[in-house]
């Protein structure tokens, strides 16, 4: 089984997000960079799939030099080569149209995502290159096994999860409890150094949303703290100052 | 033209939903144009109609027996289909799974631009400007929608949704069904049945580690229960399986925008948080007066929340 694993560079959960250049570009001083949280998830259960039944594990990222330590930390985990497209990701549209033209070339039987980008939040690009690909796509995934050609798989819906069977080849959006997340141990540290990473420049897609500035919500006011034998004023207060209830 | 998914639930439009179509209404008076709606799925018409009373002038409904379950794949060539036959220029959707996924497909059918966690109304002075949710809460981008079909997906409370006098008729839509959106099959489905779905409630209560233990989430409960709140918890919380998974707020669960969400043993760490700070007022309860969330909390009581919680219970039953 060949299996696509598209990882995202993005700053830790817990950085401070600041702007520089006139709040046109994220101030990186400072900010630790991971694999997305999602994205963990997706590769943790492609290298768990892969030591069940065989197969290859590819990486992929949309982005440039700076994701590179991520895209090695991915092989330590367990990937076996890893594929860079060379650009800075514009936008959903941008980075799902590049993701569908490697996965294009590379024939893969699933293609594993994060169930969202930490960065823009946005849950669209496993949709966008499933039907860029004309194969199915779901998301969020929480539970996922591969019989011969067939997934088996769970899908997360309000209030519950629903749970589901189709024809390889998918794209899914995948979250815990997938998988465990898991920490590359020294010798995968060291093979990762030699396996394979190309990288590529980008297919060309024209401009579909593009960025204006970015803005900080405005500073929280402080907490009116309510003595603890006077809780129940709170119930008072949140109907007639906040008006929520 | 304007186009509205509103989402249906067992026939009721969701309230998510009427705030799309309040938004989608908006756009198009500012654009110049009208806003019809498209519902997908069993309703009847006295119910579609609704969405004239906030600002459509037309509901579109697909109504296909094969369409009466959720399916964004088949409900994704339907919304392009809509697209197509109204000439629609922007595409509004309810931030959900379902509308990202369905909008998602969409777009990529279209060649649309697709802008997802849109907070506010759009400015169409100068091309058509959006501001969006981005790192998790943490910030906003503005960007310039560039396509020529442009979908948004809008985040809860993007803006107020007031009824009005409208009045929209509705028509049936059929386009033609494709096979291959249906390949999947569903073998099963696990739902809580007559719960409060945790991005469509106004009141959330949600525990952490602080409540110790599955068997003490009673009060808790009561006073979600008194509120008419949904509940929610942190990650460890449904980690450990003291709650089911679909509770799990956060940056790795469901990010919500309630009116009141209230933090009940929830120490605050910025990961819950990201999930939380869309949220209009927040309340903490926590027995650690240095507890993270009172930073970002609007009310706060260093309390024990066995001896807070049904407190706070009597008091809402009373004030009734
Ligand atoms: C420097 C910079 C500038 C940007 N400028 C703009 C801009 O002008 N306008 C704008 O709209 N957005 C801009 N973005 C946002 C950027 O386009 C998004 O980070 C990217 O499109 C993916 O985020 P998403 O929320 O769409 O992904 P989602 O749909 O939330 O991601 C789902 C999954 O898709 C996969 N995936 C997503 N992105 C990648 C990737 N890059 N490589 C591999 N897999 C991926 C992951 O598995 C992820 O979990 C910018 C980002 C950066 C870093
Ligand atoms: C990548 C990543 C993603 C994550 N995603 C999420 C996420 O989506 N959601 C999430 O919630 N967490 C997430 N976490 C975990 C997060 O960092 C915290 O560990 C978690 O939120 C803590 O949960 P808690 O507040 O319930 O537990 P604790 O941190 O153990 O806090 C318990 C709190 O209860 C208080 N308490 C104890 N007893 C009482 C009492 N009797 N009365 C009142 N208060 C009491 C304590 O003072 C304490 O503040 C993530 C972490 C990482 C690294």
């Amino acid at each position: 089984m060949k299996i696509l694993v598209c990882i995202t560079n993005v700053p830790d959960t817990t950085a401070k997000i600041s702007f520089t250049d006139n709040n046109t570009k994220l101030n990186k001083a400072g900010v630790q960079y991971i694999i997305g949280p999602y994205d963990d998830y997706a590769l943790a259960r492609a290298v768990e799939l892969k030591e069940q039944q065989g197969g290859s594990i590819t990486v992929l990222n949309v982005g440039e030099a700076e994701s590179d330590p991520q895209i090695r930390k991915a092989l330590a985990i367990g990937a076996d080569d890893a594929v860079r497209v060379n650009a800075e990701p514009t936008d959903s549209y941008f980075t799902a149209t590049q993701i569908a033209a490697i996965a294009k070339e590379g024939g893969y039987d699933l293609i594993l995502m994060g169930r969202e980008s930490i960065d823009f939040n946005s849950g669209v690009v496993h949709g966008l290159v499933g039907e860029m690909l004309g194969i199915p796509s779901f998301s969020p995934v929480m539970k996922l096994d591969i019989e011969g050609a067939t997934a088996k798989f769970a899908r997360e819906i309000e209030g519950g999860k629903e749970f589901l069977e189709a024809p390889l080849p998918l794209v899914l959006g995948c979250q815990e409890p997938i998988a465990e997340w898991k920490i590359p141990n020294m010798r995968g540290i060291m093979t990762a150094r030699t396996k394979p990473l190309k990288v590529v420049e980008p297919v060309a897609v024209g401009d579909m949303a593009t960025l204006d500035q970015y803005t900080l919500p405005a500073p929280k006011g402080a907490c009116k703290m309510i003595p603890a034998d006077q809780a129940e004023t709170l119930i008072s207060l949140l109907k007639t100052e906040a008006k929520v209830l | 033209m304007v186009l509205i998914f509103v989402e249906l639930d067992n026939g009721s439009i969701k309230k998510t939903s009427l705030e799309a179509v309040a938004y989608g209404a908006a756009v198009a008076k500012a654009t110049g144009t009208t806003a019809t709606a498209l519902a997908i799925g069993t309703a009847d018409a006295a119910e579609l109609a609704k969405a004239g009373t906030y600002g459509a002038t037309k509901v579109l409904h697909a109504n296909a027996a094969e369409l009466a379950n959720e399916n964004a794949m088949a409900y994704a060539s339907v919304l392009a289909a809509a697209v197509k036959n109204e000439n629609a220029e922007v595409v509004i959707l309810p931030k959900s799974g379902l509308c990202d996924a369905m909008g998602a497909r969409a777009a990529a059918k279209l060649g649309a631009s697709i802008v997802s966690g849109v907070t506010e109304l759009p400015d169409v002075s100068n091309g058509f400007k959006v501001t969006r949710s981005i790192y998790t809460g943490k910030a906003f981008a503005t960007v310039d929608v560039k396509g020529t079909v442009k979908i948004l997906g809008i985040k809860k409370n993007a803006i107020e949704a007031v009824e009005g006098t409208g009045s929209a008729t509705v028509e049936a839509f059929t386009p033609a069904l494709n096979n291959g959106d249906f390949v999947a099959k569903v073998t099963g489905q696990e739902k809580a049945s007559g719960e409060l779905s945790l991005t469509e409630a106004d009141i959330i209560v949600s525990g952490g580690r602080g409540m110790k233990g599955p068997d003490n989430w009673q009060p808790l409960l009561d006073l979600a229960s008194a509120l008419g709140a949904a509940t929610g918890c942190s990650k460890p919380v449904s980690d450990l399986d003291w709650r089911p998974h679909h509770e799990h707020i956060g940056q790795t669960g469901i990010k919500v925008a309630p009116n009141l969400y209230i933090a009940c043993g929830i120490s605050g760490a910025i990961q819950h948080l990201a999930g939380v700070n869309s949220s209009k007022v927040i309340v903490a309860i926590n027995k650690d007066p240095e507890a993270p969330f009172f930073k970002a909390a609007d009310y706060g009581i260093v309390g024990d929340v066995f001896d807070i919680l049904p407190r706070l219970t009597k008091a809402v039953k009373d004030a009734k």
